[in-house]
C-alpha cells in the first residue's frame, strides 16, 4: 500500500485506534464465536459460554455435520466447481483482458461497453431464464458444468487484467510485433509476467465468488452428492439441523469448514487485496 | 524488411477496414464475447419474453403451446399483495443499508488512511466478514440472535420480543444491518483507493486555514470522494436488489408472516418452487427497472449538485 495521503492522526490518535478497535471486534468476534460454538457439546448462549469453558469442549458437532452432509465431498464439490471457474477466468479472461488493453480491432468498444454494462444488471434476474436454459433446455442439473456455466469468465476480473496490461507501455509490444513475434507469444513471455500481481489479485477476487455463492448451486443441484457445501450446509440449516442434539453446534462446525479455506487463503494473500494494487499493481 | 511489408496490399487494407488494425483480437476476445451473449445478452431477452407469455417448464427436448399474453403476468404480479410486500421489504432495506454503508465505510477507510499501529490487523479484520460465505456467517448470526441467544442475553429487559428474526418490525432491518455488516470490507477497499487521489495539499492548507479534523473531512474528503460516493450508492443498490440467501436462511423464507421477503426470494418461490417462470420473470424485469430507475434519478441528482 502506498504511503498515507493524509496526515497521520497526530493530533488524537488514540480515539481514531479506539475507534477502529471497536469496529474490528465487532467484525471478528461472530467468527470468534463461530469457533467457540463449534467447539461446544452443549449449546450455551450465557454470557459465560463466549469464553471456552474446558468440560464443555469436543468435536462431536464436527462428527455430527459430517455424518448428515459428508464434508469431504462437499468439499471436493466446492473445489471442483472453484477450479472450473478459475480456469476459465485465468484462461480466458486474460486473453479478453489482453486483447481489450492492448489489440485494435472491431468490435472492441463494443464488448467492453457490454462488460461496465452487465455489472450493473443484478444477476438473480437471470437465474429464471438461465434455470431454463442449463437445466430444462440443456438438461445439465446435477453436472458441475451446469453450476460453472454461468460464472465461467469472471467480469471484475476481466476488467482487473484489462486495467494491468493497459499500463504496460505499448512500445514493449511494438518492439516485439516488429521481431515478428505473435501475439500469443508476446503475452506469454511479456505481457504475463509483467502482471503477476493482477492475477493473484484477480485470482483472489474470482475465487470467493463461486466458493461462497448459494443460489446458482442450490438451483442447479438437487443431488446431495453433487452439492458444493455452501448448498449442503444451506440446506442442513434449513431442514435437518432441527434433530440433531446440538443444531446450533453442528451447524457452526459446518460453517467454520466453509469459511477457514476462503479466509485462511485471504490472510496468507491480503497484502495483494490492497486498492493501491487494484490500481496500480505493476508499477511497483 | 521489404518494400510489400511496409506498403499494405490491397487485401490487407481491406481487412484493416473491416476486421481493425489487429484481427488475432477478435479471436483472443471471441470467447469471452460468446460468454457475455450466452449467459447475460440472451438470457436478458429471454426473461423479458418469458414475461409476456405463458409459460411452464418441460423436460429437455418437449415442445408445448406457450401463448403470448401481453401483460398478464404483470397485473398479476401488481396485483399479488405478497410482491408488493416485498418491494416495500427492499425499501426498508435500502433506507436502512445504503446510508449506513455509505458512512461507516468512509469513516472506517478515512480511520484507516492514517500511519497507525496496527493497520494491517484492522484492515484484515475488517474484509474478512466480506470472503466469507453468507450461509456460514448466518450460521452464527442465527445463535447470536436467537430468542435466548447472546444478544438477548446482553440486553436483558430490552431484547424485543419476539426476537429480532422472528419479530415482524424487527426482521429486515436485521438484515439491513447483517448485510451493511457483510459487505462494508468491500466498500471501505473502493473508499480507500479513492482516497488515496485526494490531494494531500487540500488537507496541509486546510490545517493551516485552522480547519478542525471534523471541518476538513467534510470539506476536502468528502468531495474528494464523491465519484467513489455514486460507485458505492449503485453497488450497495445492486446488493441489495439481488437479496435471497439472507430471507431464505436468516428468516426462514421471508418470515415472519413474509415481512423479510425479497423480491428474488418470491422470483425463487413463484418460478421454481411453484412452477410459474412467467410470473417470476416478470417480477424480476420489475426489480431491475425499478433499479434503473433509481440509478438514473441519482445520476439526476449528482448532476445537479455538481
Amino acid at each position: 500500500m502506498t504511503e498515507p495521503k493524509e496526515p497521520a492522526g497526530h493530533r488524537r490518535p488514540w480515539l481514531r485506534i479506539a475507534g477502529l478497535t471497536v469496529g474490528a471486534v465487532a467484525f471478528l468476534f461472530p467468527f470468534y464465536y463461530m469457533i467457540v460454538g463449534s467447539l461446544q457439546k452443549k449449546a450455551d448462549t450465557s454470557l459465560g459460554g463466549a469464553l471456552p469453558s474446558p468440560g464443555n469442549l469436543s468435536l462431536d458437532n464436527y462428527r455430527e455435520i459430517n455424518a448428515a452432509i459428508s464434508l469431504g465431498q462437499s468439499l471436493l464439490n466446492s473445489a471442483i466447481f472453484t477450479a472450473g471457474v478459475l480456469a476459465g477466468t485465468l484462461v480466458f479472461g486474460v486473453l479478453a483482458g489482453y486483447a481489450l488493453a492492448q489489440l485494435k480491432y472491431r468490435g472492441r468498444g463494443t464488448l467492453f461497453a457490454a462488460m461496465l454494462l452487465l455489472q450493473v444488471i443484478p444477476f438473480q434476474l437471470l437465474v429464471i431464464p438461465l434455470y431454463v436454459q442449463i437445466v430444462r433446455g440443456y438438461g445439465l442439473s446435477d453436472s458441475y458444468l451446469g453450476m460453472i456455466l454461468p460464472f465461467a469468465i469472471n467480469s471484475v476480473a476481466v476488467f482487473v487484467f484489462r486495467q494491468f496490461f493497459l499500463q504496460l507501455p505499448i512500445e514493449l509490444f511494438e518492439a516485439a510485433r516488429i521481431d515478428g513475434a505473435s501475439e500469443l507469444r508476446i503475452l506469454r513471455s511479456i505481457a504475463l509476467p509483467l502482471v503477476r500481481p493482477a492475477l493473484l489479485t484477480a485470482t483472489l477476487l474470482t475465487f470467493i465468488g463461486p466458493w461462497n455463492e448459494f443460489l446458482w448451486p442450490f438451483l442447479v443441484t438437487k443431488q446431495a452428492g453433487k452439492q458444493p457445501l455452501a448448498v449442503s450446509l444451506a440446506n442442513y440449516i434449513s431442514t435437518v439441523a432441527s434433530a440433531a442434539t446440538n443444531p446450533y453446534g453442528s451447524i457452526l462446525a459446518g460453517a467454520c469448514v466453509l469459511a477457514g479455506p476462503a479466509i485462511l487463503l485471504f490472510i496468507a494473500f491480503q497484502r495483494h487485496f490492497v486498492s493501491s494494487e487494484l490500481g496500480s499493481g505493476v508499477k511497483g | 524488411m521489404t518494400t510489400t511489408a511496409t506498403t499494405p496490399t490491397r487485401r490487407q487494407r481491406l481487412t484493416t477496414g473491416l476486421l481493425g488494425r489487429q484481427p488475432i483480437g477478435l479471436l483472443l476476445s471471441a470467447p469471452y464475447a460468446v460468454f457475455v451473449v450466452a449467459v447475460f445478452a440472451y438470457p436478458l431477452g429471454y426473461a423479458v419474453y418469458i414475461s409476456f407469455h405463458k409459460f411452464i417448464f418441460t423436460a429437455p427436448g418437449v415442445s408445448v403451446p406457450r401463448p403470448f399474453v401481453g401483460l398478464d403476468n404483470y397485473t398479476a404480479v401488481l396485483a399479488d399483495p405478497a410482491v408488493r410486500q416485498a418491494f416495500l421489504n427492499i425499501a426498508i432495506f435500502l433506507v436502512i443499508n445504503v446510508p449506513l454503508t455509505v458512512v461507516l465505510s468512509l469513516l472506517l477507510a478515512t480511520a484507516l488512511n492514517a500511519a497507525i499501529p496496527f493497520r494491517t490487523f484492522f484492515r484484515v479484520s475488517y474484509y474478512i466478514p466480506y470472503v466469507t460465505a453468507s450461509v456460514a456467517v448466518v450460521g452464527v448470526w442465527l445463535f447470536l440472535f436467537s430468542s435466548d441467544g447472546l444478544v438477548n442475553q446482553v440486553l436483558g429487559g430490552a431484547a424485543p420480543d419476539p426476537s429480532w428474526l422472528i419479530n415482524e418490525n424487527w426482521a429486515m432491518p436485521s438484515i439491513a444491518i447483517f448485510v451493511t455488516w457483510k459487505q462494508l470490507g468491500f466498500f471501505i477497499l473502493l473508499y480507500l483507493a479513492a482516497l488515496q487521489n485526494v490531494p494531500k495539499e487540500l488537507y496541509e492548507s486546510a490545517a493551516v486555514d485552522g480547519a478542525s479534523r471534523w471541518r476538513s473531512f467534510r470539506s476536502v474528503t468528502v468531495p474528494g470522494v464523491r465519484p467513489a460516493t455514486t460507485l458505492v450508492t449503485l453497488l450497495a443498490i445492486i446488493t441489495g436488489a439481488n437479496l435471497f440467501t439472507e430471507p431464505y436462511l436468516l428468516t426462514n423464507g421471508g418470515g415472519p408472516s413474509g415481512k423479510s421477503a425479497s423480491p428474488v426470494l418470491l422470483m425463487y418461490q413463484r418460478g421454481i418452487e411453484q412452477g410459474h417462470p412467467d410470473v417470476a420473470s416478470a417480477i424480476g424485469v420489475l426489480l431491475v427497472i425499478g433499479v434503473l430507475l433509481i440509478a438514473a434519478a441519482q445520476r439526476l441528482l449528482e448532476r445537479r449538485q455538481s
